[in-house]
C-alpha cells in the first residue's frame, strides 16, 4: 500500500510496530553526550518514561520521552510505555530544571496511555498529569514535542503540550485508543479499525485541525524499516523548530523572553477548538460563524 | 430563583427545572445509597443530601448555582456557544449531531458547561459549572472555550474563579479537539495564576479522566464533596485491565483526602461558609476586586 493511501488503522499498526525506533533510539543517535536522570525524588523511578540532559547539535537540551520495550521482557520492565504517577512527577521535576537553566525541552511521545492501575490511582495519576500540564503552561523555555509512535490520550499530552507539536507520518494521536473508543462508542472493541478512521487520529488529520504543526515524512515502508533515516529526519525538524523558537524568543543574554513565550503558548492552545456562537434571537435568529478552528 | 435561566437561555434550550415551591408535596425520590424513600421537597430543603445516610445527590448546574450563589446574583455568559461537530462524527449506532440534539432536548441546556459571574456570601467571583446530565459532563470544544472565557472575565475584573466539576472526561465525539481542551484550559488557568488570581475547584460526583487530569486538580484549592467518585481511569476500566476487585471506598473523595490529593472533603451544607472564608482570605492578599 502506498504511504499516501494507508488507512488510519494501518498507521496504528505501523505506529505500534515493536521494531519502530523508540525514545532511547532517538536519544542515542541525536544526543552526544547524553546523561539519563532517574526518579521523582519522592517515591520511585518509572522506566516507562525516560528523562535526561544532553547536547543536541551543539545545543544543550532537556529530554523527556515515553519508552516502550522492544520485546516482552523489556515491555514488562517498562510497563508497555504506560507511565505511573512517579513517571509524571519525575518529568515534572526535570521540566522545572529545564526552566531553571533556560534549556529547551524536547519531548518524544509514544504511549498507549497513562497506567490505569490501582496503585497509580492511589498515588494520584490524574493529579500528576494535571500538575505536568500546569508546569508546561508556565515553563519559561521553548517546548518541542514529537509524536514518534502512538499518542494515547492524557498520558501522552502530559509531556506533549508544547510550543510546537510535530508528528511522524505514521504516528497517531488520539483522545482514547481506537480499541477503547470502539468499546465506548461501538460497544465492541473489535470495531477498532472503524473507530480509528472515525476518530481522525492521523498526522495529516491533526495538521488539518491546527493541532499538530507539521508532519515528518517517514521512509516509504515505515520508520522501523530504516530507523536511522527516520531518526535523522526527526532530528532535522526538531532542530529547525528550536531555531525558529530561538529566533523568536531568545534574548541577547541567551535567556528567553518569558512573557512573550507564555502568551504565545496561551494563544496557541486558545485557538484549538471548533464551535460557533449563536446570538440570542431578536426577531430572526442570527448565526455567526466563529473562528474556533 | 430561576430567572437567570429564562433570561439568558435560548428559548429552545429552556429547562423545566422545578423550584422547591413548584415541587408537589407527594413526589419522592429513592436514595441510591440507603434506599430510603425521601420527599423531594424535603430533599430540596436539605440541599439534596439524604437525611438518613448523608448521600449527596448529583445536582443539575442550575441547582448548584442556586445553592452556592447569592440569590439573583448569577449572570450567565457565553450561553450561545455550540459545537460544530468537527469530525462529522458517526458511530455504528448514532451520530454526534443527533446525540447533541437529544442532549439539548433532554436537559434544556445548550452544553455541559455553564459560566457566569455571581456573588457568594457577598464576594464577587466567576463561576464555571459542569452539568453531568449533558453527555456525562464531557469536555469538548465549547466546554474548553467557555472556561477560557471564564478566565478572561476573571482577569479583566480581577476576580477569583470557582469551578464545580462533574465529568467523565474528554468528549470522544470531538476526538483530539477534546483532548487538547485539557491543555487549553490548564494553560488559561496557569495565566490566571501568574496574575495572582485564585482558582478554587470543587470536585463532585463523578469526576474522572480528562477533567480530573487537567484544570480541575491543578487549582490552588481543591475541595471534594463527600462520597464523590474522583479518579483518572474509571473503576470498570481498572477492573477490566487489572482483573482485580477494587477495595471498598476506592477512588472516593475520602480516599483522595487520605492519599493527600485534595485539600478537604466538605459536606454540601458547609460549602458556602467554607468558600466564603476562602474568598475573604484571598481578597486580603490585595490582588482581588472586592466589589463586582
Ligand atoms: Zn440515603
Amino acid at each position: 500500500m502506498s504511504p499516501k493511501h494507508r488507512t488510519a488503522w494501518e498507521r496504528v499498526q505501523i505506529a505500534r510496530n515493536p521494531a519502530r525506533p523508540k525514545t532511547l533510539d532517538y536519544v542515542a543517535r541525536l544526543l552526544q553526550p547524553w546523561v539519563e536522570l532517574h526518579g521523582d525524588r519522592a517515591h520511585g523511578d518509572d522506566a516507562a518514561l525516560v528523562a535526561g540532559i544532553g547536547s543536541f547539535r551543539g545545543r544543550s537540551v532537556v529530554v523527556l520521552g515515553h519508552q516502550r520495550g522492544g520485546d516482552t521482557k523489556e515491555n514488562l520492565a517498562r510497563n508497555f510505555g504506560m507511565p505511573r504517577p512517579e513517571a509524571y512527577r519525575k518529568a515534572g521535576r526535570i521540566m522545572e530544571m529545564a526552566g531553571k537553566f533556560a534549556l529547551p525541552l524536547v519531548c518524544f511521545i509514544d504511549t498507549p496511555g497513562a497506567d490505569p492501575g490501582i496503585h497509580s490511582e492511589e498515588r494520584g495519576q490524574a493529579f500528576a498529569i494535571a500538575a505536568n500540564l500546569c508546569t508546561l503552561a508556565n515553563l519559561p523555555v521553548p517546548v518541542v514535542a514529537t509524536v514518534i509512535g502512538e499518542g494515547g490520550s492524557g498520558g501522552a499530552l502530559a509531556i506533549g503540550a508544547g510550543d510546537r507539536i510535530l508528528m511522524l507520518e505514521n504516528s497517531v494521536y488520539s483522545v482514547a485508543s481506537p480499541e477503547a473508543s470502539a468499546a465506548i462508542l461501538w460497544r465492541d472493541s473489535a470495531k477498532a479499525p472503524e473507530a480509528a478512521a472515525a476518530m481522525k487520529i492521523t498526522a495529516a488529520d491533526l495538521v488539518s485541525f491546527g493541532i499538530a504543526d507539521g508532519v515528518i515524512p517517514e521512509p516509504a515502508d515505515g520508520a522501523h524499516v530504516e530507523p536511522a533515516a527516520a531518526i535523522d529526519a526527526v532530528g532535522e525538524r526538531i532542530s529547525a523548530a528550536l531555531d525558529e523558537l530561538d529566533a523568536q524568543y531568545r534574548t541577547p543574554a541567551g535567556l528567553y523572553d518569558v512573557p512573550r513565550l507564555l502568551e504565545a503558548r496561551v494563544e496557541k492552545y486558545r485557538g484549538i477548538g471548533a464551535w460557533r456562537e449563536e446570538m440570542p434571537p431578536v426577531a430572526e435568529p442570527v448565526v455567526v460563524e466563529a473562528s474556533g478552528d | 430563583m430561576k430567572d437567570w435561566f429564562r433570561r439568558h437561555h435560548h428559548p429552545s434550550f429552556q429547562s423545566a427545572g422545578a423550584t422547591s415551591r413548584e415541587i408537589p408535596e407527594d413526589l419522592w425520590e429513592k436514595c441510591p445509597k440507603c434506599s430510603e424513600l425521601l420527599y423531594q421537597r424535603e430533599l430540596e430543603n436539605n440541599e439534596w443530601v439524604c437525611s438518613r445516610c448523608a448521600y449527596h445527590f448529583r445536582l443539575r448546574a442550575e441547582q448548584r448555582i442556586a445553592q452556592l450563589t447569592d440569590e439573583g446574583s448569577f449572570e450567565e455568559h457565553s450561553a450561545y456557544l455550540l459545537s460544530t461537530d468537527p469530525l462529522n462524527f458517526r458511530s455504528a449506532t448514532e451520530s454526534y449531531a443527533d446525540k447533541l440534539r437529544q442532549s439539548r432536548e433532554k436537559t434544556g441546556l445548550s452544553e455541559s458547561m455553564l459560566i457566569g459571574t455571581a456573588t457568594l456570601a457577598g464576594c464577587p467571583l466567576v463561576l464555571a459549572v459542569t452539568d453531568f446530565r449533558f453527555m456525562g459532563g464531557s469536555m469538548g470544544s465549547v466546554y474548553g472555550e467557555k472556561l477560557v472565557r471564564a478566565v478572561d472575565i476573571a482577569l479583566d475584573r480581577r476576580l477569583p474563579v470557582l469551578t464545580v466539576n462533574a465529568s467523565g472526561g474528554a468528549r470522544q465525539q470531538e476526538g483530539m479537539f477534546s483532548l487538547m481542551q485539557m491543555a487549553k484550559t490548564t494553560t488559561a488557568f496557569a495565566r490566571l495564576g501568574r496574575e495572582r488570581l485564585p482558582h478554587i475547584s470543587l470536585l463532585t460526583d463523578p469526576c474522572t479522566a480528562g477533567v480530573t487530569a487537567s484544570y480541575a486538580t491543578s487549582a490552588d484549592i481543591v475541595i471534594a464533596e463527600p462520597g464523590a467518585l474522583i479518579g483518572f481511569a474509571g473503576p470498570r476500566v481498572i477492573e477490566q485491565t487489572t482483573r482485580q476487585k477494587l477495595p471498598p471506598g476506592f477512588q472516593t473523595a475520602e480516599f483522595c483526602l487520605e492519599h493527600g490529593m485534595v485539600d478537604m472533603v466538605t459536606p454540601r451544607r458547609e460549602l458556602r461558609p467554607t468558600l466564603g472564608n476562602l474568598l475573604r482570605i484571598f481578597s486580603a492578599t490585595g490582588g482581588l476586586s472586592v466589589v463586582s
